[in-house]
């Protein structure tokens, strides 16, 4: 455990709320998720348990599904098949099923998808007033809290426009953990990053990943995933073909595929 | 043009820079741009000085001044004619208020603006003899629309007391131009009855005011996952799109009376500001829907995934964009919205164009239509371009297509 453990909001995966009953430590379960884009079979029937707690690096080449899968666990994209059961609900067409997973889930995008027009203060305090009805005040503090673990208390008053790449990511980490979310999943959160950039955000990645936050990751930073991860899952052509700790995957990955795309991942 | 090498400091010769520069550059560049520059200048000289001697020794502005109150107010009853300047003075306060509380530029210049139009409705005022009442009114409240500025600024007002104000100052207006008939105080005025200037702003302000949300609404019902509301605002705006606004209005007045029952009558005026608000409605939509078809998949999903609900999403963070990106198309819209009040002279009301052409049908001014035309032109040309200006300060505020 870093330093920041139960400093801040966000940092307590514990805080016990109905719901999570029978399956007490394991808070996402998918059950042979499939999922087409028109006739196109994104995803193959994934069958995946990630327990509380769990830093999971979700790795593979481009088209493989990855992303959709970490999409599909907050709804952003609909799954037609199987079962997605988060902290004890299941993931139906059901609103307000949708709406109380989205509240337990922080996103964090490939291009930050931060609102312009808010500023980052504005950004970050705009799920707490709004969804969970905090006090702007509160909602204020916490939100400065949070900009001070991640490094930017100083550009609270700015416009995301005003500020750099790995700034206005480590705004949208904010921004996820203001809702004081039990999983933080994030989609490439450093391929639209300049290289001297990246660090900025992995280092905080890293840090909320020592809180005991529980996270899904797809990345291709395999520094990250070494040095952070319990578990790295290996994706291709739409469904699960390697898991194992970094360890086991780096040293002595057995598919064919998970060699093929380390070699070329590695080689530089 | 000896002086160009006598020079010993070190700099661009003085044929290249200031006023010289400029004049050798721009006007006086070669044969062909002098010749054109001369040409130009004479015809530019000859005819601002005959418009001038027009303007100011040969046009008849009497019959401006001497039919001042019809170019104001129209055929309002000249007893009544305090009422008019009486709603001035609760929307003076509450603009006032309004811009000192939001500190927008863009808001400020609209209140000074209002100042400014009320300081000119005074001289026009007293230049044609029409009461030192009303032009003190009207000084007045100039004066007190930054008075509520300044103040709001120092003591900045709710905003919801400020909505609230905006509420009862329509209400009001409505009560004060329309009466409560009878025995009242305030006896009723048929809108019939209302004309010129008033009429335009009246017609301009409701159509803006109430077609503006009406759009929005629209433009949102055409994006929406519902297929019954989506096919409704589709066929709305493609319909009133595709049909002038001489003929809505013409429906108004002449056919829309056919299908009312037996009894039930409503006014020429609240028929023609129904008219331009279902034709500028279905423009505002279509403008708001270029702006949200512009904002990227990602805010969306961004909202969503900090679990706000999809009108929350529209709320605070599609809308705020959407009508940033679609100001310059709105106001375009609006400004000429405010010239096409000019065609209610078809279905009989009297606004500032129609009295105009009213006042020409007198025997005694029968010569005199440029100086009438030149006057509406006027007044609509500072009605515009003070809005035009409004919005581009509205623009650089809010960072349009900066972002």
């Amino acid at each position: 455990m870093s330093d920041m453990s139960g400093s801040g909001p966000g940092s307590s995966p514990a805080a016990a709320t109905p719901g999570a009953v029978d399956e007490a430590s394991d808070i996402i379960v998918c059950r042979d998720v499939h999922k087409w884009f028109g006739q196109l079979h994104v995803l193959t029937g994934i069958d995946l348990t990630v327990k509380t707690g769990e830093v999971l690096v979700i790795a593979g080449p481009s088209g493989s599904g990855k992303s959709t899968f970490i999409r599909t666990i907050n709804r952003l994209e609909e799954h037609q098949r199987g079962d997605i059961i988060v902290d004890g609900i299941e993931l139906s067409n059901d609103i307000r099923n949708i709406a109380a997973v989205r509240s337990e889930i922080g996103m964090v995008f490939q291009s930050f998808n931060l609102f312009p027009h808010l500023t980052v203060l504005q950004n970050v305090t705009l799920g707490p007033i709004r969804v969970r009805k905090v006090h702007r005040e509160l909602a204020e503090e916490m939100a400065m809290q949070l900009l001070t673990r991640v490094g930017i208390p100083e550009q609270a008053r700015k416009y995301p426009a005003q500020l750099s790449g790995g700034q206005q990511q480590r705004v949208a980490i904010a921004r996820a953990l203001a809702m004081q979310p039990k999983i933080m999943l994030f989609d490439e959160p450093t391929s639209a990053l300049d290289p001297e950039m990246i660090s900025e955000v992995l280092d905080v990645m890293r840090q909320l990943a020592g809180s005991g936050m529980t996270m899904l990751c797809v990345t291709h930073e395999m520094g990250f995933a070494r040095a952070a991860a319990d578990r790295m899952v290996f994706f291709d052509a739409g469904n699960i073909v390697e898991q194992g700790t970094p360890g086991q995957i780096f040293e002595d990955p057995q598919h064919d595929r998970t060699k093929l795309f380390l070699s070329q991942i590695l080689k530089h | 043009m000896t002086t160009r090498h006598e020079s010993t400091e070190v700099g661009p010769p003085v044929t290249e820079v200031g006023v010289v520069g400029w004049l050798r550059h721009n006007l006086f560049n070669g044969l062909a741009s002098s010749i054109a520059t001369i040409v130009i200048a004479t015809v530019l000289v000859v005819v601002g000085w005959l418009l001038l001697e027009w303007v100011l020794f040969d046009a008849r502005w009497g019959v401006i001044t001497e039919n001042m109150r019809l170019f104001l107010v129209g055929l309002y009853p000249q007893s009544e004619i305090w009422r008019v300047w009486l709603t001035m003075v609760a929307l003076s306060i509450v603009t006032g208020l309004s811009a000192g509380t939001w500190r927008s530029s863009a808001l400020r210049m609209m209140a000074m603006m209002l100042a400014a139009g009320q300081l000119a409705l005074a001289f026009l005022v007293v230049a044609s003899g029409l009461g030192l009442v009303a032009t003190a009114a009207l000084a007045a409240n100039a004066l007190l629309v930054i008075v509520a500025m300044l103040g709001a600024q120092r003591h900045p007002v709710g905003r919801r007391w400020l909505l609230l104000g905006w509420l009862v100052s329509a209400v009001l207006t409505t009560v004060l131009l329309a009466g409560l008939g009878g025995a009242t105080p305030l006896p009723a005025v048929s809108s019939n009855q209302w004309g010129g200037l008033l009429l335009t702003i009246l017609l301009s302000v409701v159509g803006i005011a109430v077609s503006f949300p009406f759009g929005v609404a629209l433009a949102l019902g055409r994006r929406s996952k519902l297929p019954v509301i989506r096919l409704l605002a589709t066929a709305y705006i493609e319909l009133v799109r595709a049909v002038p606004l001489i003929t809505i209005l013409f429906m108004a007045a002449l056919l829309l009376p056919l299908f009312l029952p037996e009894g039930v009558r409503i006014e020429n005026v609240l028929r023609a500001m129904g008219g331009i608000i279902i034709f500028s409605a279905a423009y505002v939509a279509e403008n708001v829907r270029g702006g949200l078809q512009a904002i990227p998949a990602g805010q969306i999903e961004a909202a969503q995934a900090i679990g706000l609900r999809s009108w929350q999403c529209n709320l605070y963070i599609v809308l705020p964009q959407a009508l940033r990106i679609t100001i310059p198309a709105n106001v375009g819209l609006f400004i000429s919205l405010l010239k096409d009040t000019t065609l209610v002279i078809i279905i009989g009301l009297l606004e500032l164009l129609g009295i105009g052409r009213a006042v020409l049908a007198q025997p005694e001014w029968l010569g005199a239509s440029f100086e009438v035309y030149v006057f509406v032109a006027a007044v609509f040309f500072v009605l515009c371009y003070a809005l035009s200006q409004a919005s581009y300060r509205l623009e650089k505020e809010l960072g349009v297509g900066e972002r």
